[in-house]
């Protein structure tokens, strides 16, 4: 007889289809938040699955602060192309001619300008009533109360006192949409990293190249290996980008994001040095591994 | 992630190879409840800390905090691993559940870590809703209090199967196992007017770690097993329904003209290619001609996986709809009465409309009736509170309520099915999610009712198809009689062992065999049943059913189950036919089948040895009665034959049997 039993990693993949499917249901106007990072090729590979064979039925938005990694740009615009997604990219272009850029203001601004502004600014304006992130409860210990519907306010705030309590897989998608609410979803609540990187060796998920280690120019900067990526980076006095082996665990803005010096060069080889990491943590070794990615703080308190 | 020794081998040598083997492993949700007294933060810190869930930075910032506000001495204070939400709290932000995360090389897990007093039945509920097993937590200083009531008590009530009591800071108490004990036997008693299926017992300190992950040298006389290796072994599989199948359809898809399919998620039951499916509540009919899954086309779809069914014609579903089995038909009825649990602070209150969201139905239902609350601490009923003269629910609340819905809502019995059976309340007007109920299984179902006037063909499929292949015929094909034999003993007679050792001898003499036994029905067609007394019996029943469907295919069944009831056996007798009907007494004083038990069980995880903990419930031989069979066909005693010699005894009987019939 068979077993009819899910493993682990399909019943999260079942899970997070049943969340993208209730939310197209119930809601007029979804779109996806698209960061290019690997939650986020995880989460529109979930979203195609949901719907096939049928295309995708709603677009996706970069938030784009013109200081991603190049080949972010040219992996969200070919992986747009190549599955027919419609794509909204904003930049807060009055911000950017004011010459806010994450070298000369304090990154509370920046990414408030950058990031927090121009997604709230872009939802409004193309009136989407729910939005899909690639959060995680297992990013850090205070997100782990986090609902999969976060409910917001007319000015996308999350208050925090009216969240809904979430039993079985029943989501209450209830809004009012003449007082303008809308709601944040986060079908990937329940992935951990671990998962994520299992799922994209299982699925062959296509994700940035920055992943995976190869040669780079870097600069050794306040403890981190900061990638030089292109002419707009300032080096200090003394720095001169040298070719490292690195790979990187989250992708942001460029002079903002940490690499880590890696031999990993294919997924099983990054998930081999995960397992690796916190095993030999135990053991006593001293490990090589960055503390939570500021950007992926930045994410959590702007961004989303 | 806990990782062993070969573990690190194979990463390091194959990781390809290892994540081949580990990407397989499943999934298991547990709840943890209990205060921070008993030690919850500090057990989910334990667990965390002990698999290996926790980098470097985590515990460094630990550390740090222990030494200055822990309270554990110079110890790191794991519970500051899970105490992020402190702060919060003290903000006024609604924490209902927080979820953790850890993995071992077997399972993943996802913990439901509950915080608070005040809202607690509230958060409880919402963790339980999703849980496979919960974690009582009990000071062993203290025993069983009413907050341990509580706790049970809701766990059962969302259809949690599996407890584990763990009785916490044993160190305190200098590793008594008096101590352990008398909580024990409080705890079972209690228990005992719960729904629970599977109730086990640990005594512990997470503080120090003893029989959290690892087993200690504190409690050498502890013999079972340790709460990470209960978490990793226990047996949830079977939990899921996969009898009823329940397709509520959460949309349809049509991207062009020549395709239609229902997207969502199976809520139980097994769908498969090329069956019939009939569509609620329009009672239609269809085949299933297409089920497309994440990995494309599959010829079956299961309990829990998310898929699109496309139908052989077109018949009119849509979102709210359900897809189910002809003969196997959820209620369709606009009145439903349900255990709620509610969850706002306006009240509840007899006369008032709310919104239900049951599986993708949405439906506006009013409170016809208040029938009763619980006290939650107790588990006796009581007379609700009256708001502006009515009877109503106050916050945290659990009682028993009947609604009246605008239109038929498709359900189950939350006993029957956890996804179909339940539903949550929301406030029309704030949107709020204020309730959650679970069906109450009372009113016989009218669907059939409803569908008949329309389903007049119905009626005469229910008229037995006659064969048109006589019993003669088949007999003569085969080359001899069916017969079943029906083995039946106190559990560890040697039942089962015998049957196979049996079935083996006949079919190497040419008979057409096969083995039926309790224990493997349990896995499949009786996976729904427990194991009270009519529970019991309708298993049997169905076994009986099973045996005379083998014998009319013409097949020798030897069949294995403890069948302690004379009446039971009558039944059986009677549904198989006497004339193909043979009853074998597997015979040994209760004395022998224990000490087999213990052999082979050593660790104290036997079934004789929980039936006498009081782990299980009326076990035959322990707490139950065996009524000896008064003339049985044979009787074979397994204390002076050897297994092969029974074997050999039976095989003879049946040979003369089914030869004689033929000749006939």
């Amino acid at each position: 007889m068979p077993q009819h039993t899910l493993s682990h990693l399909r019943q999260l993949e079942a899970e997070s289809i049943h969340v993208i499917r209730e939310v197209v249901a119930e809601f007029e106007n979804p779109v996806m938040l698209y960061s290019i990072g690997k939650d986020s090729s995880v989460m529109a590979h979930l979203a195609r699955k949901a719907f096939a064979p049928a295309p995708l039925p709603f677009p996706l938005l970069h938030v784009d602060t013109t200081w991603k990694f190049r080949e972010m740009i040219e992996f969200r615009d070919r992986y747009c192309a190549q599955h027919g997604m419609k794509l909204y990219v904003r930049t807060n272009e009055k911000a950017v001619r004011e010459g806010i850029n994450p070298f000369d203001h304090g990154s509370d601004k920046y990414t408030h300008a950058m990031k927090t502004q121009t997604l709230v600014e872009a939802l409004a304006e193309l009136r989407f009533d729910a939005a899909f992130g690639g959060a995680r409860r297992d990013e850090e210990k205070s997100r782990a109360k986090e609902r999969i519907y976060s409910f917001r306010d007319r000015a996308a705030q999350w208050d925090p006192k009216n969240q809904r309590p979430e039993l079985w897989n029943l989501y209450n998608g209830r809004i009012d949409r003449q007082k303008g609410e809308s709601i944040r979803v986060f079908p990937l609540s329940n992935w951990t990293e671990l998962d994520v990187w299992l799922y994209i060796h299982l699925e062959s998920i296509d994700i940035v190249p920055l992943y995976l280690a190869a040669p780079r120019p870097v600069v050794q900067r306040d403890g981190n290996l900061i990638m030089v990526d292109d002419a707009r980076m300032r080096l200090l006095p003394g720095e001169t980008p040298q070719m490292e082996v690195v790979r990187f665990r989250t992708l942001g803005c460029y002079p903002l994001t940490g690499a880590v010096r890696s031999s990993a060069r294919t997924v099983p080889e990054v998930i081999r040095e995960m397992l690796m990491a916190t095993t030999s943590e135990r053991q006593g070794r001293v490990i090589d591994h960055d503390a939570e990615g500021s950007m992926e703080q930045k994410k959590r308190e702007g961004y989303f | 992630m806990r990782l062993g020794a070969d573990d690190l081998e194979l990463i390091d040598r194959d990781v390809e190879g290892y994540l081949e083997r580990h990407q397989r492993k499943d999934l298991l949700r547990f709840l943890t409840a209990g205060s921070v007294d008993d030690g919850k933060s500090t057990l989910i810190g334990r667990l965390l800390y002990d698999t290996s869930a926790v980098f470097d930075d985590q515990l460094a910032a630990v550390e740090r905090d222990s030494r200055r506000h822990g309270t554990t001495g110079t110890a790191t204070d794991l519970a500051l691993l899970t105490d992020g939400l402190r702060a919060e709290r003290e903000q006024g932000i609604t924490i209902d559940v927080a979820y953790r995360f850890f993995a071992t090389s077997k399972r993943k897990f996802i913990i439901a870590d509950t915080p608070g007093h005040e809202q607690y039945t509230r958060n409880m509920a919402t963790g339980a809703s999703t849980a496979d097993l919960a974690v009582i937590l009990i000071d062993a200083r203290y025993g069983v209090v009413a907050q341990t009531r509580r706790h049970s008590f809701i766990a059962s009530l969302l259809g949690i199967r599996h407890l584990v009591v763990a009785v916490n800071k044993m160190d305190l108490v200098g590793w008594s196992e008096a101590t352990f004990d008398a909580i024990r036997d409080a705890y079972t008693d209690f228990a005992a007017r719960l729904d629970v299926h599977d109730l086990r017992f640990i005594p512990m300190s997470a503080l120090r770690g003893d029989n959290v992950v690892t087993r200690g040298d504190a409690m050498p006389w502890y013999r079972g097993p340790t709460l990470l290796e209960v978490l990793e072994d226990v047996h949830i599989a079977s939990d899921r329904n996969l009898i009823d199948l329940r397709f509520p359809v959460q949309l349809v898809l049509r991207p062009d003209l020549t395709f239609r399919g229902f997207a969502g998620t199976v809520a139980s039951g097994v769908v498969r290619v090329g069956q019939e499916v009939m569509a609620l509540p329009s009672g239609r009919r269809a085949a299933v001609a297409k089920i497309l899954g994440a990995d494309g086309e599959q010829d079956e779809a299961f309990a829990s996986q998310s898929v699109v069914v496309c139908l052989d014609r077109e018949i009119d579903v849509s979102r709210g709809d359900m897809l189910v089995h002809p003969g196997n038909l959820p209620k369709l009825d606009r009145e439903v009465e349900a255990l709620v649990v509610w969850m706002a602070d306006a009240p509840l209150v007899e006369g008032r409309t709310y919104l239900l969201k049951c599986g993708t139905q949405s439906v506006s239902a009013e409170v016809t009736e208040v029938q009763y609350r619980f006290d939650v601490n107790t588990v006796h009923r009581q007379d609700a509170t009256l708001v502006e003269g009515r009877p109503s629910l106050a916050l945290n609340e659990i009682g028993r309520v009947v609604f009246q819905a605008a239109r038929g809502m498709l359900h189950d019995a939350y006993a029957k099915n956890r996804r179909t059976g339940c539903f949550i309340v929301i406030d029309r007007l704030t949107n709020a999610t204020v309730g959650a109920a679970m069906v109450v299984d009372r009113r016989p179902a009218r669907t059939e009712q409803a569908l008949r006037s329309r389903d007049a063909e119905r009626r005469q499929a229910l008229a037995r198809l006659a064969s048109r292949v006589d019993a003669t015929e088949r007999t003569k094909r085969i080359g001899h009689a069916p017969l079943t034999v029906w083995l039946t003993g106190l559990p560890r007679a040697g039942k089962s062992t015998i049957a196979v050792l049996t079935e083996k001898k006949l079919f190497e003499a040419g008979v057409l065999v096969q083995v039926l036994d309790g224990l493997n029905l349990r896995l499949g067609l009786n996976r729904d049943l427990g194991f009270s007394a009519d529970e019991r019996s309708e298993a049997n029943r169905r076994a009986a059913e099973t045996a005379r469907l083998a014998n009319e295919a013409g097949l020798v069944v030897m069949a294995s189950f403890v069948c302690p009831q004379a009446a039971d056996r009558a039944t059986v007798r009677e549904v198989v036919g006497a004339d193909r009907f043979v009853e074998v007494w597997v015979k040994a004083p209760v004395e022998v089948c224990e000490e087999r038990d213990r052999a082979l069980a050593p660790d104290g995880s036997g079934l004789y040895a929980r039936a006498h903990r009081g782990e299980i419930k009326g076990f035959t031989g322990v707490t139950a009665a065996y009524e000896e069979p008064q003339a049985p066909d044979l009787v074979v005693e397994t204390d002076k034959l050897s297994a092969d010699a029974a074997a050999s005894a039976i095989a003879s009987l049946v040979i003369a049997r089914v030869r004689t019939a033929t000749t006939r």
